[in-house]
């Protein structure tokens, strides 16, 4: 693990997309942090699912079904153990926005009361913030918000005077999909305890970055997505407490979420069969599994250490443009490969834009993250984020595609 | 082709746009934003006899939304309100030079004239 560009160079042979090009370029992929690529493992394992054991989960006698559903429920003990998590405690979702739903929906209708407190923070995805504007206008609850500092940390002071509100629930996001800021989790989720809320984690962007583990971390609840950890889109999970899981009414009803229905009476399922209501996405949750192996295989350790490798180098070639604004922390122990930034008089749109002629892929917009925009007084930004199939080449790339942005639209 | 796009008309309109700013004594105005992207447009109209006489806008965006509402905002001045209501894609594309344009980037492009249209609309209601 020493030469990290043979490691990647490795790496990027088991991603068949590196195989395309980009505008006849070499693809420079920089948009992990809205969705990673799939190595050829998970892309086989999806395909050996539907080639040879494809039927539906629970209840079917015979012996594909049988051999789906042992699939189905190794890959949910599998991806619990990468976080730290016993088995029935993971709900398989979507991804994080429906699993952040759930929570909203079932514990939250049944638990917050007129009067009560919602606290979630400013540095959220939208996804962590809607959830909880709705339920408070619904409960008339009121929903407060940590502010965060010029620097992109969240504000200590801030968060001890919503503590102090006695909030029901507190969310907040483990890792930052605009400024990169990686709040402690471990750190906040014991005030929160201690304040007698319900800690709510997002970790969106944590979980496909760098060991993570819920038991450790000591949150109620964790929402993360299959498709930013190498895993197929339409899967992710839902990390719950069991007794709190145990507690809450269903979210979606239908199939398989339950026990018995009669007209009369209804008895639902055990958890987390609770919450899984339809058909599951069986493949996903079996690719899934594929991709924690792959990252396991890697070290979630190293993942983190090339990541921050990538990001210093970054920082340190774009913090010399003085027409380039980096939003966030600068100290890579505080953040993760995500570095959002705007070059002077130009949109974000046109710098993604004019990157894309040289075959380099990176978001522009607002990143489901409005709050933060305003924050800094900006409509947009555009955003490059790194994983682990990204090296100094891809990050020169880029500073080379910033050079010819201030070219294109004659920047000093 | 997204080469194509930023060539000197679209850049100079970006950086100097025309009709920029409020309007005195606007008879209808419109401000609508690009969900995807946040670029903001706000048109003001004043229409007399069915007729544009004038007409500012003020936003935030990238130089194809910019660039525009600029050449939209040019073009339009002394037409008549049922004339620009029958503009599309094409008239704009025509404006900008271009001879077609990605989806996503239609969005941009296609802001100024969807606000526009709002407040021609909103100023018949109001007359």
């Amino acid at each position: 693990m020493v030469e990290t560009s043979e490691n990647v160079q490795k790496i990027r042979r088991d991603f068949p997309i590196f195989s395309r090009l980009e505008n006849g370029k070499r693809l420079v992929y920089l948009d992990s942090a809205a969705t990673s690529q799939r190595p050829v493992q998970v892309i086989n394992a999806v395909r050996r699912f539907y080639e040879q054991m494809n039927s539906n989960v629970h209840r079917g006698l015979y012996e594909m079904s049988e051999e789906a559903t042992q699939a189905y429920e190794d890959a949910r003990s599998n991806i619990a153990s990468f976080i730290g998590a016993k088995p029935e405690e993971l709900v398989f979702t979507r991804n994080a926005t429906e699993a952040l739903n759930l929570v909203a929906y079932s514990w939250g209708r049944a638990n917050v009361r007129e009067g009560d407190v919602i606290v979630t923070t400013e540095m959220e995805h939208h996804s962590n913030f809607l959830p909880w504007k709705l339920l408070a206008t619904e409960k008339n609850a009121k929903l407060e918000v940590v502010k965060i500092t010029d620097e992109g940390l969240l504000d200590e002071d801030s968060l001890d005077e919503k503590l102090k509100l006695g909030p029901k629930i507190v969310a907040f996001t483990h890792a930052s999909n605009v400024l990169g800021t990686i709040n402690d989790a471990k750190g906040i989720a014991k005030r929160v305890k201690d304040a007698g809320a319900i800690c709510v984690l997002d970790g969106a962007q944590s979980v496909p970055h760098m060991p993570v583990s819920v038991k450790e971390i000591g949150c109620d609840f964790m929402a993360f997505s299959g498709h930013k950890m190498l895993g197929p889109m339409g899967i992710g999970g839902l990390y719950g407490r069991y007794e709190l899981l145990e507690a809450m009414p269903p979210f979606l009803t239908g199939g398989e979420m339950i026990k018995e229905v009669h007209i009369g009476e209804v008895n639902w399922n055990d958890v987390p069969y609770k919450f899984e209501a339809g058909t599951p996405n069986v493949e996903g949750a079996i690719g899934l599994s594929e991709a924690v192996n792959y990252l396991r295989s890697l070290g979630m350790d190293w993942v983190r250490s090339h990541e921050k490798e990538l990001t210093a180098y970054a920082l340190s070639l774009m913090v010399k443009e003085s027409s380039v604004q980096v939003y966030g922390p600068l100290d890579v122990e505080k953040r993760g490969g995500v570095i959002s930034f705007n070059v002077d008089g130009v949109h974000a749109h046109d710098v993604a834009q004019i990157l894309d002629t040289e075959g380099i892929a990176i978001r522009s917009g607002h990143h489901c993250a409005m709050p933060v925009m305003d924050r800094y007084g900006i409509p947009a930004a555009a955003r490059a984020s790194f994983y682990i199939y990204n090296d100094k080449e891809d990050v020169e790339a880029l500073i080379k595609g910033i050079e010819k942005v201030k070219r294109v639209f004659s920047v000093e | 082709m997204s080469d194509d796009l930023y060539r000197e008309l679209i850049l100079d309109h970006y950086r100097h746009p025309s009709n920029f700013g409020h309007l005195k004594a606007p008879t209808g105005k419109y401000r609508d934003s690009n969900s995807n992207c946040g670029d903001v447009i706000q048109m003001e109209v004043r229409v007399e006899n069915g007729k544009i006489e004038d007409v500012m806008f003020t936003g935030v965006g990238c130089a194809v939304c910019i660039a525009s509402a600029s050449l939209l905002t040019e073009n339009v001045k002394g037409k008549n309100v049922e004339k620009v209501l029958e503009m599309g894609e094409p008239d704009v594309l025509a404006l900008l030079g271009l001879k077609s344009i990605t989806p996503e980037r239609a969005k941009c492009a296609m802001l100024p004239l969807k606000v526009l249209k709002m407040s021609l609309l909103q100023e018949q209601k109001q007359a």
